[in-house]
């Protein structure tokens, strides 16, 4: 098989909220840059994001970083590192208001500013009262960015390669990034791309639950390269549920609902999140909210015949409020659970949403891994951001409107960094290694050969259900190191899948088998890594670790205040300390305490 | 519970195997939890991997899976099955180039999308803060901004479907009166200039097969009847 070549400065893989936002960066520096992405740009899964983006704007009520940075780390049960999670706050006004400059629709307040909710963990002096911070349109705010991010960069001329599937990462001896393999869709041609700069923004891997808000692409290509080209993948015991996917089809109803009123009720009509979180109640963090939720449920409080899911109630709202604030919700709730929202609850369950964890980076969009007795040596030539990557700025709980806002920091962040170091000759074309894509074609070509397989469906379903039954809400010590075994199984099964569909032409089963391949490096990650650790932190909840006043909610600071680090060679884990240090010396760092809300 | 089974008639085509594209009768059993047509095809391609289609976000947003579905084009994946007689027949989206299967090559679809400057012109130096504008302004973006360009509208459009060319579209058009209602953007006689000719803009007859298929309730039509009004305004 003949390989074609191409060269450029900087390739970004990915074209959603994250790659857009870096693409425009170097774009507008003049770099010879190729975005490549398995869908068109506009079909990415920023596209369904809803609520907001978090930027202390004080548009409604009054605001500042330094509480957007407490709420943040306080979210992170302090496992995200201060010095990234003070860049990103303080970096958010500046993002967002360049982006109502690129033309996105934001709703606007009566005095025409950008108009404000309130979310879930944010808040007004340190933990006081809830904040309107999350700036939104109507409740398609990641439309309306993905297609504003989409549109300047028509407007620079960025240069896409629209339905080309990055395959693997190309590592020259010296371990640097010297570029990626590619695979075109529509020809089923294998090209390398030759760079001097690689940028992952690839998304999440939410597709490895079986009960999952995500899109069908989000498979964890990025995190999977990373992982196969020998990068460790951070913290990935952390995965977030959202307290409301509609009930059997798992679809998003954003936090919004909940910011602009809605209360969620038990099978008694009772407002049980009074008794969890006495202070902002239905606008406590993600984490704490489904915990209740499962509890509720649990314990038979959970409503209609099999006491599964309670309700999300917004029938005390005015029709008006819900046309003009959540008209795609009520879309929603009429197309996937069959309820008007303005006269009935939506049935809702936890669902499996976002990936805190991913590929190890700095808040320069860095990627850095242990090396030489450096916990946080840079990669030279591989940067990454958005979900893919781990800053880490949400260590082990997200707060809602900070994934939108991660990923247009930090793709501006790695954008900018690039641009600096090939501005200062920091970043050399390296060469090329004679058998660069030999990795990718063995692959392809096992793939193509295999006989007396697995079929990729069944070895997928069979991923998703073992995550969801030994890695979900709560843990068990007993499911974690059974999970453990399953999904190595799993893993070796993988290994044989087999197509019947040998086009060379849109070969979407060859596509879902190489996807496979890297939803099982976060799967395996995922379980590793939540077993190995002994303590409840964040999403990751135990039933081993007691509240103790040493071990706040199970949280065991003494031993388990660190970044898990997974190898896939060898199935191994490493951990790194966290960085409790913010990024500018005048400013406080975030004491240890206990999480309330 | 009892199987339920879909019965149905997809376009095929495969340029790497087939000499012409065929319909093919296929039947699927379906789960109990498969209620769009999106979760029949997930279901059949677990059966048969050969059969190749666009999907996402399996929610209406990402514009991923339009097809022509008995004969009308809409989404998959917002397709309740009970609504559908069967068998079901599928086929590409019409008027585009089929690559294979029901994926269409939407690159002409695109180009005239490209071709009306779809992003913000402002010349004015850029603020420290937001631009300002009203609730009232805001409110003239609505049924504007939320397309997902999926493409149904344009290829169910006959003008469309002669002069893919030279004929913007309804989606490309959508989106023209998206930036020219936008008080924001300085660009208006620059766009409307754009669009003066006898096919960009004025090969809209006013069908309105455009608003029949959109899958999220837009009307291109009345978008189209508005950029008019403004080249009459412009012209008197």
């Amino acid at each position: 098989m003949t390989v074609a070549k191409r060269t450029f400065d900087a390739v970004i893989v990915g074209a959603g909220g994250a790659g857009l936002r870096a693409a425009l960066q170097l774009s507008e520096a003049g770099l010879k840059t190729a975005v490549l992405t398995k869908v068109f740009p506009t079909r990415s899964h920023t596209v369904a994001a809803q609520g907001g983006v978090a930027a202390s704007l004080g548009n409604s009520t009054e605001d500042n970083w330094h509480w957007h940075m407490y709420d943040t780390v306080k979210g992170s049960d302090w496992l995200g590192d201060q010095d990234a999670i003070e860049f990103m706050c303080r970096k958010a006004n500046e993002v967002v208001v360049e982006l109502e400059h690129y033309g996105m629709p934001f709703d606007r307040t009566d005095n025409g500013k950008i108009y404000q909710r309130p979310f879930g963990g944010h808040s007004q002096n340190y933990g006081q009262t809830p904040v309107s911070r999350s700036c939104a349109a109507a409740d398609r705010t990641g439309h309306a960015m993905l297609h504003a991010l989409y549109q300047r960069n028509v407007r620079a001329n960025t240069q896409f390669f629209v339905e080309w599937m990055a395959l693997d990462l190309v590592r020259d001896s010296e371990g640097n990034v010297v570029g990626v393999t590619a695979l075109e869709m529509e020809t089923g041609e294998v090209t390398i791309f030759h760079c001097r700069a690689t940028i992952f923004a690839t998304g999440g891997a939410g597709r490895i639950y079986h009960s999952s808000t995500n899109a069908f692409i989000n498979t964890g290509d990025g995190a999977g390269m990373a992982a196969r080209a020998g990068i460790p993948l951070e913290d990935m015991e952390f995965w977030q549920f959202h307290p409301t996917g509609v009930a059997g089809a798992g679809v998003l109803i954003t936090e919004g609902v909940r910011g602009e009123g809605g209360i969620l009720r038990n099978a008694s009509g009772e407002r049980f999140m009074e008794r969890y979180a006495p202070n902002l109640k239905d606008l406590a963090s993600r984490d704490v909210v489904s915990r209740a939720m499962t509890t509720e449920i649990n314990e038979g409080r959970g409503c209609g015949p099999d006491k599964d899911y309670v309700l999300l109630d917004i029938t005390h709202l005015a029709p008006e409020t819900i046309m003009k604030r959540l008209p795609g919700i009520r879309e929603i709730a009429i197309q996937f659970a069959g309820v008007d929202p303005i006269k009935e609850p939506i049935p809702v369950v936890p669902t499996c949403h976002y990936q805190m964890g991913g590929i190890p980076t700095n808040y320069k969009g860095q990627v850095v891994v242990p090396k030489n007795g450096d916990p946080n040596s840079a990669v030279s030539g591989f940067y990454a951001a958005g979900e893919c990557a781990c800053a880490s700025v949400h260590g082990a709980n997200r707060l809602g409107t900070n994934s939108l806002l991660d990923l247009l920091v930090f793709g501006k962040s790695a954008g900018e960094t690039v641009v600096e170091d090939f501005n200062s000759g920091a970043l050399p074309l390296r060469e090329l290694p004679a058998d660069a894509a030999d990795y990718s074609l063995s692959r392809m070509s096992r793939l193509e050969s295999q006989t007396n397989g697995e079929s990729v469906f069944d070895v997928g379903l069979e991923m998703r259900r073992t995550m969801q039954k030994h890695a979900g809400v709560f843990r068990f010590d007993d499911l974690l190191k059974e999970g453990v075994a399953k999904i190595n199984e799993v893993a070796e099964r993988a290994k044989r899948t087999e197509i019947k569909d040998k086009s060379k032409v849109w070969n979407t089963a060859r596509m879902e088998a190489l996807e496979l391949d890297n939803l099982i490096e976060v799967a395996k990650a995922t379980m590793v890594s939540a077993e190995a650790r002994k303590e409840s932190r964040g999403a990751h909840v135990r039933d081993d670790a007691p509240d103790t006043p040493e071990t706040p909610n199970g949280r065991n600071d003494k031993e388990w205040l660190k970044h898990t680090l997974w190898y896939s060679e060898g199935n191994r884990l490493d951990y790194k300390p966290v960085n409790l240090n913010p990024l500018n010396a005048d400013t406080k760092p975030i004491a240890l305490a206990k999480r309330t809300y | 519970m009892t199987k339920r089974t879909l019965q149905l008639k997809i376009y095929r085509y495969d340029p790497d195997k087939d000499e012409k594209p065929y319909m093919q009768d296929i039947s699927v059993e379906l789960e109990a939890s498969d209620k769009k047509l999106l979760d029949a095809l997930v279901r059949l391609k677990g059966v048969d991997d050969t059969l190749s289609f666009r999907r996402s976000c399996r929610e209406g947003v990402c514009g991923s899976d339009a097809m022509n579905i008995n004969g009308k084009n809409g989404l998959a994946c917002l397709t309740d099955l009970e609504s559908l007689p069967q068998p079901v027949v599928l086929r590409p989206l019409p008027g585009l180039p089929v690559i294979r299967d029901l994926i269409v090559d939407m690159t002409q679809f695109f180009k005239q999308y490209h071709s009306i400057k779809p992003y913000l012109i402002n010349n004015d130096p850029t603020p420290e803060r937001e631009r300002l504008q009203t609730p009232e302004d805001r409110e003239e973006l609505n049924g504007l901004y939320e397309c997902i360009l999926c493409a149904c509208c344009s290829t169910s459009c006959p003008s469309f479907w002669w002069n893919p060319d030279k004929f913007v579209g309804p989606a490309g058009l959508l989106a023209a009166y998206r930036f020219l209602a936008d008080t924001r953007d300085q660009a208006t006689s620059e766009r409307l200039d754009n669009l003066e000719d006898p096919y960009r803009l004025f090969r809209c007859h006013s069908i309105m097969n455009c608003v029949d298929v959109c899958p999220k309730g837009l009307n291109p039509t009345r978008a189209i009847g508005k950029i008019k009004d403004m080249m009459v305004a412009r012209a008197v």
